[in-house]
């Protein structure tokens, strides 16, 4: 098979191939909020091929280096390239081999300068970034979008997370939260996302990342209920349908 | 050191195993102006000799500003200080503007004594002809290094470089093990008796020499004449004797950091 070298035209070029355009395997919402300790991040383990519910164990949230956590929504292959780069960071971090270490705010500023110069060359990390961290006591949580808009918060959530986890944590959540506490938040930010995102699953993880370092829970399902009365005879209001 | 075959160029290496263009780089430093550096677990204080070359000049700048929580004072040929200056001033800056967060100095002398060290490794090129104290803040606390035109650097309590150094470090060797637990101030007046060391009789005026400050909470900074002059006037009126030096066991350390490299025949400097 010949490759004509002009068959695209001269407007064009072949690298334009390589650069993203629309997501195909995705995340869906990370929420994230602090508490008495560190931070907590939640996130389901779904991999979305559009409309299909196409893979159920995704770990969607990892840890960076001793003092920070990463959690994703969006492109999953994109995910795994930012882990590759702060894999590297990390390392060269960790080479230097003297007492200093990059913290959750420096991660966040790299990852912040990384999305935003991918913008800039319109081809973007189709991804939105949560990054919580703790270092010598400083509690840090913050967020970045795939265009390089970065904000640090109390409490942050990704795409639907946004709409509607948001609201809830905004009304009820409150400083030096206890741990059984802001699980429980989560869990009830993380059902609503069940009920109401179309590409939620119901297989999560809760992260927690304190002094001492992270540790991810296993996956485990929420409870729901669906004892509606509505829903027991759902046709009762228009005779024949379905 | 006298002239020989081995000396024209930085890549040619002697028999006895030395580069004498990085020695005679180094000798360069030693007929500058002296600079000293001194640190506690908290502060750091810069003092250098500031002459100017006659009454109608100003006078060489030798103390930079490299970040809030960097600063250097050079010895030796300016002109390439100040290149170094601007170098780390930009690594300083790159940093701040990636991370968010203060380069740890202990990275940024790293990266100086890298660059010094291709100098050495290079025909068309020729080794830094200037010393540098580098002070600064990291996670750790207050650190002071001295790096050479070798490509070495070290780490000290306190130092002294340039010409007649040996006096201001003969002075810090019988206090340096004090000088972890030193106030602020104390760890100045220190740092101008040691410049005075230098002077060798003539008088020391806040005119002739700078000093520099940094430390946990505070950013580097120049002190302004009045503040030094009000200082050296501070601790000439007590007296012009020394302070006892408080007994703290063996005042000598064999391991002194604060010990100059020894010039022995046929021993390189940068090897120590």
């Amino acid at each position: 098979m010949e490759q004509k070298p002009f068959s695209r035209g001269l407007l064009s070029s072949e690298a334009d191939s390589q650069r993203t355009l629309y997501p195909y395997v995705t995340g869906t919402s990370v929420v994230a909020l602090k508490y008495k300790d560190g931070i907590l991040m939640a996130a389901d383990m779904g991999g979305s091929y559009g409309s299909t519910l196409r893979y159920k164990t995704v770990e969607r949230m990892k840890s960076i280096g001793k003092h920070s956590l990463l959690g994703a929504s969006g492109e999953l292959s994109d995910f795994q390239e930012i882990l590759r780069y702060l894999d590297e960071l990390i390392l060269y971090d960790n080479m230097w081999d003297d007492g200093n270490s990059l913290g959750p705010k420096e991660v966040h500023s790299y990852l912040t300068r990384v999305m935003y110069n991918r913008r800039n060359k319109f081809n973007p990390l189709w991804n939105s970034l949560v990054l919580g961290g703790v270092k010598n006591g400083q509690k840090y949580l913050g967020m970045v979008s795939m265009i390089g808009v970065n904000f640090e918060d109390d409490h942050v959530a990704t795409g639907f997370g946004n709409h509607l986890a948001r609201p809830i944590l905004r009304e009820e959540w409150h400083e030096n939260l206890s741990f059984e506490d802001g699980v429980k938040l989560l869990e009830k930010c993380m059902r609503v996302l069940l009920y109401r995102d179309r590409s939620a699953v119901n297989k999560l993880q809760i992260a927690k990342i304190t002094d001492e370092g992270v540790t991810v829970s296993q996956p485990y399902s929420l409870k729901t209920f669906w004892g509606f009365s509505a829903f027991s005879n759902p046709t009762a209001g228009a005779e024949g349908s379905w | 050191m006298f002239r020989n075959q081995y000396d024209t160029d930085v890549t040619t290496w002697s028999p006895a195993g030395r580069l004498f263009q990085v020695e005679y780089a180094m000798e360069a430093v030693k007929q500058g102006s002296a600079a000293i550096g001194l640190r506690s677990k908290t502060h750091v204080v810069l003092a250098c000799v500031n002459k100017a070359s006659s009454e109608l000049s100003s006078h060489q700048k030798k103390i930079f500003k490299v970040d809030d929580h960097i600063g250097v004072a050079i010895a030796g040929l300016t002109a390439d200080g100040r290149v170094l200056s601007r170098y780390m001033r930009n690594e300083c800056i790159n940093y701040s503007f990636t991370y968010e967060s203060p380069l740890p100095v202990g990275r940024l002398v790293v990266q100086l004594a890298d660059k010094a060290q291709v100098c050495t490794q290079r025909s068309w090129k020729r080794p830094y002809g200037v010393g540098l104290l580098v002070v600064g803040l990291d996670e750790l606390g207050a650190h002071l290094y001295y790096n050479c035109p070798s490509g070495n650097y070290f780490e000290y309590q306190a130092f002294a470089i340039g010409s007649r150094s040996q006096a201001a470090k003969t002075y810090l060797e019988r206090r340096f093990e004090n000088f972890t637990d030193s106030s602020r101030e104390d760890l100045i007046k220190d740092a101008l008796i040691s410049v005075r060391e230098t002077l060798q009789g003539e008088k020391l005026k806040s005119s002739i020499c700078t000093v520099a400050v940094v430390g946990i909470g505070e950013a580097f900074h120049i002190l302004d004449q009045e503040t030094v002059q009000q200082l050296i006037d501070a601790f000439e009126i007590v007296g012009e004797d020394e302070p006892p030096v408080p007994e703290v066991g063996d005042a000598e350390a064999d391991q002194g950091e604060a010990a100059a490299p020894a010039a022995e025949e046929g021993a390189a400097p940068m090897d120590i």
